[in-house]
């Protein structure tokens, strides 16, 4: 996957300006840097969210990523099992099971968002990402709130799904169990 | 009294109606005295003489058939009104064009008097007709403008979640639209509730149809029978409220798991 020249403004700030990157569509890449540098519009221009002024993303086709928001954007009328099943297709739905003991929250399937932790929420929200089938999953933060030990014993699993994350964390445990680190600076974004 | 006896549910549950009793028999006493003993139903019958006008009324067969064919109307135009105004809230928020045509006739039709429309239906349809065709119009703008605002407030996060996962048009609508609009359909189902009740009773007072409560009071208005009056009003308000109570319950019902 490639950004060739990715180029987008948010009126007077620039927060991409020719920016290039190169990724394999294989294993954990972690994007560090500090707050506002540009992670998260690199993250959304990925996942087809923000169109860039200029520039483009080639390897990346519609459909090819799935993004876990900063936020948990959970339905508060929604149990923790119903918030997979509503994106699994019918066929699929035994994964469900799957993704709540990956996310460690088996115990929780028939809670609601308002009766979860933060830690819990965040977890429901990776686990309903994972839900989607996509070659690039773009990761924000997807451990903000979550126990170290347990965030690493998740982090162990993602790796055993052989797919490809892009996530952006600030946590030296998550980073040095990535397989690649890119520290990034902005805006504009640019790779160290 | 002990704070504790002020507090109890019961007493404050009697005290509101006792004391508005209270008041009315009192006004009854002081017109009944005005006019020198004579003629004060004409004016404000006592309680006791309404409820035994009542008591009367319940023991025949018409009183029921009128209760229930105009409870029946009510509902109906409820039902028709409330599912116009959803689908025009639907239509005015998808495109600007639908919402610059539909949004002033909605609004010209709530600001128009009843009474007007109440006339010009009775041309175009039957009288039995026009009390539903009437408490339709009157439900349709208050549901329209409380879903529309309903709509237009939706998390526009959600919404950008559902973009991103790919969601159908459907699925955005159970998922997102819908149980964010229980609020919003609770606040206008139970405003119009009241209004259909109120805009039926006037409509059928008006056009007469065969078997209704408003034809009985009508009648009442005829023959002076001012008891029966209090009576048949008091009919109407008490199914107001049971029907407003049914819908807050339903609606409380729906949404009781998730906001624990």
């Amino acid at each position: 996957m490639r950004c060739e020249e990715l180029t987008l403004s948010f009126g007077d700030k620039r927060v991409l300006d020719h920016f290039s990157l190169e990724l394999p569509l294989r294993g954990i890449t972690a994007l560090r840097g500090p707050s506002g540098c540009g992670k998260t519009t690199l993250l959304r221009v990925l996942a087809g969210l923000e169109r860039p002024q200029g520039g483009q993303v080639r390897g990346l086709a519609p459909g090819d990523t799935a993004i876990l928001f900063q936020e948990n954007r959970l339905f508060p009328w929604r149990t923790v099992e119903q918030h997979l099943t509503d994106i699994l297709p019918r066929e699929e739905r035994d994964r469900a099971d799957n993704l709540l003991s990956l996310v460690e929250l088996s115990e929780e399937r028939s809670s609601y968002p308002g009766s979860l932790s933060g830690g819990m929420g965040r977890r429901l929200a990776l686990a309903r990402c994972l839900a989607l089938p996509a070659r690039l999953y773009l990761l924000d933060e997807p451990f903000a709130g979550v126990d170290l030990p347990r965030a690493l014993r998740i982090l162990d699993r993602l790796r055993k799904t052989d797919r490809a994350f892009l996530l952006v964390s600030h946590e030296e445990p998550i980073l040095s169990r990535a397989d690649q680190v890119l520290t990034l600076e902005g805006p504009p974004l640019r790779v160290l | 009294m002990k704070r504790a006896d002020r507090n109890n549910p019961i007493f404050c549950l009697l005290l509101p109606p006792v004391f508005w009793l209270g008041v009315w028999q009192l006004c009854a006493l002081l017109v009944d005295r005005s006019m020198g003993g004579r003629g004060n139903e004409l004016l404000l019958p006592y309680p006791a003489t309404v409820l035994a006008a009542l008591t009367h009324l319940a023991g025949t067969g018409e009183f029921w058939e009128s209760v229930l064919l105009s409870l029946l109307r009510v509902l109906a135009g409820l039902v028709v009104g409330a599912g116009l105004g959803g689908l025009a809230a639907a239509l005015t928020c998808a495109g600007a064009w639908v919402d610059r045509l539909l949004s002033p006739a909605i609004r010209v039709v709530r600001a128009a008097p009843v009474a007007s429309f109440i006339l010009l239906v009775l041309l175009w349809t039957g009288r039995d007709q026009v009390p539903v065709v009437i408490v339709a119009l009157m439900v349709l703008p208050v549901v329209w403008d409380s879903l529309s605002q309903g709509i237009r407030a939706t998390d526009a996060q959600w919404l950008e979640l559902a973009r991103a996962y790919r969601f159908s048009r459907w699925k955005t609508v159970r998922l997102i639209y819908l149980p964010g609009l229980r609020p919003h359909l609770s606040a206008a189902l139970t405003t119009a509730t009241g209004l259909a009740w109120k805009s039926g009773v006037a409509a059928e007072v008006l056009c007469l149809p065969s078997t209704a409560l408003g034809t009985e009071i009508y009648q009442t208005k005829y023959y002076l029978e001012i008891p029966e009056l209090f009576a048949w009003t008091g009919v109407a308000v008490a199914l107001s409220l049971l029907l407003e109570h049914l819908l807050r319950r339903a609606l409380a019902r729906w949404g009781r798991r998730w906001s624990l």
